[in-house]
């Protein structure tokens, strides 16, 4: 692998997310505009937005969700940045990570010095099963959604892969769900927001207003293990492993390394970049591991010459709980077989040295797909300018590293973001 | 290029209950599906292939949650169905239907179990389709 550098440094000196969740009358240029406000209102200094010289926007399909299609130009006019040029980025749940790389290239071409990059998802508006649908047009429609898949049941292929060949349980799935739904409940933007315990609570009350028999279950996995209240979406796979169908969107601001104290007092620079692709899931060697995140991981780390050791906390793409065990594992942060155990044991939480999923992941913050990429970097801003609030890790911390999976990683771009003082 | 691998030529061998992929025809290598192109030698000299449709589960789900097209086909939540994928005895690896398990109980459905190509038709007249499955032997 050649060892690429980017031709000029690029930093991060803005970002913001619109809350996720389900947003009845909210259409993908609202969503980002509210995005783009918060973006505007974190940068440290005074920022003319006439500075933006170009905007790539990450979105997987506004024309299924919403009929709408050619959407960077109409959210450039929404955002007041015409005519600047407006490029929508699509690899399906993987856009924004991958709008976010044709960001960095433009500034380090020494094309632009100020470019805006985002990513929108309006998912909420179609029916559950259209929604369903419009998800698997990611897959390969000829040779896969033929047999049957679905993209839980891809996932959940995988997962009986993995505890084939390392034996993890449902359980261990349970366990991740439990963990993000925990670093969720501290962010304010998640759709969830909320513990496990507090979803069971809530769930007795309603049945109770139902004047129905009220379930007790002792603890958390006796509730994700009961059928009723979290029931099979895909064998092993049940609700509670599975990120919510969301409306939502994120926007960053970037500049040339050069520029980056002109806006910031705490600029985050770009340390490293890596995106690989690959065929359907059945084209892979192996079913248990994503070739496409190890190899942008690899390429991501090489770039910024570090090792897995040095990050000190990361946002992965738990689109499904299986996916945090193998991500934690494809970027090196565990060997192969290993995760699932670090899982349960509880090595990935916040009280560890290298949590992953602060912000909730994907799971409880949200999974509006085409935004997701750049919601993990919002995270990944605020943790390491230490302004993440309820949920900040209070220790000094210097990488922070995003992983964004398109389909079942026919795409994976990695970004390590890098904060110098 | 005589020979299109194209999916329609695939579909159509499918449904004369043929599962066809392709082979390189210097190297014997067999593809599954049916690639125009080598990707370790990019070479586009290819000829179409049967293979004996015999091969081991890999990984599958029983999905509770189906998409349309299953709907349509009279699978949902009461009546779950299993998909997975095979890898064949040549090597390449395929997306499958699974038929003939019990899907109420997936953990009696194991992971490198031997299975053999089966083909679904579903669809009355010009809109009868024959799709790839594999049941256990």
């Amino acid at each position: 692998m050649a060892n690429r550098k980017l031709a000029r440094g690029v930093a991060l000196v803005g970002a913001g997310m619109s809350k996720f969740g389900a947003f009845k009358g909210k259409s993908s240029r609202d969503l980002f505009v509210e995005a783009y406000a918060e973006m505007l209102s974190s940068i440290d200094k005074p920022f003319d937005p006439k500075l933006i010289e170009a905007l790539y926007v990450g979105n997987y399909s506004s024309d299924l969700f919403e009929n709408q299609g050619h959407l960077a130009p109409i959210v450039a006019s929404w955002t007041g940045l015409n005519p600047l040029p407006a490029v929508r980025v699509e690899d399906a749940c993987a856009s924004a990570g991958a709008a976010l790389y044709q960001g960095i290239l433009g500034i380090a071409s020494g094309m632009y010095d100020i470019v805006m990059v985002g990513g929108v998802e309006k998912m909420t508006d179609l029916a559950t099963e259209k929604v369903t649908d419009t998800l698997a047009t990611a897959a390969d429609a000829e040779f896969e959604i033929p047999a049957g898949f679905t993209f839980p049941g891809f996932y959940a292929a995988m997962a009986t892969s993995y505890m084939a060949a390392y034996g993890a349980t449902p359980e261990t799935f349970m366990k991740v769900s439990i963990k993000n739904h925990y670093n969720g409940s501290m962010n304010e933007k998640a759709q969830f927001g909320a513990k496990i315990t507090t979803l069971m609570e809530a769930r007795k009350a309603s049945t109770a207003k139902k004047g129905l028999p009220i379930p007790e279950w002792k603890d958390e996995l006796e509730f994700l293990h009961d059928e009723k209240a979290n029931p099979t979406i895909a064998w092993p796979l049940r609700l509670y492993d599975c990120s919510p169908i969301s409306d939502g969107a994120a926007v960053v601001l970037l500049v040339s390394e050069e520029l980056a104290k002109n806006f910031s007092d705490c600029p985050i620079y770009i340390a490293g970049i890596g995106q690989a692709s690959d065929g359907a899931l059945h084209d892979r060697k192996e079913i248990n591991s994503i070739p496409s995140a190890r190899l942008a991981g690899e390429k991501a780390y090489k770039m910024a010459g570090i090792g897995p050791k040095d990050i000190d906390f990361a946002e992965v793409h738990d689109c499904f709980t299986i996916a945090e065990v193998i991500a934690t594992e494809d970027l090196g942060f565990y060997d192969r077989g290993k995760g699932w155990k670090a899982a349960e044991d509880g090595e990935t939480n916040r009280e560890s040295s290298q949590p992953i999923n602060l912000s909730g992941g994907l799971k409880s913050k949200g999974h509006p797909v085409g935004a997701s990429g750049v919601g993990q970097v919002v995270e990944v801003w605020k943790q390491l300018r230490g302004q993440a609030g309820e949920r900040q890790i209070n220790r000094k911390m210097k990488y922070g590293l995003t992983h964004n999976v398109g389909g079942t990683g026919q795409t994976c771009v990695v970004h390590i973001f890098e904060r110098r003082d | 290029m005589e020979d299109q691998f194209t999916y329609a030529a695939y579909s159509n061998y499918l449904n004369e209950h043929k599962l066809m992929g392709s082979r390189d025809k210097s190297s014997g290598e067999t593809f599954l599906p049916p690639r125009p192109v080598n990707p370790e030698t990019h070479s586009f000299d290819m000829e179409w292939y049967e293979f004996i449709g015999k091969g081991k589960l890999q990984a599958f789900t029983v999905v509770f949650i189906a998409p349309t097209a299953m709907l349509q086909a009279g699978y949902d939540r009461k009546n779950p169905y299993c998909v997975g994928i095979v890898k064949t005895e040549e090597g390449p690896m395929i997306s499958a239907f699974i038929s003939g398990v019990d899907v109420n109980h997936p953990e009696t459905i194991k992971i490198g179990m031997p299975v053999q190509v089966a083909f679904i038709d579903r669809g009355e007249g010009e809109l009868k389709r024959s799709f790839l499955a594999f049941q256990p032997v």
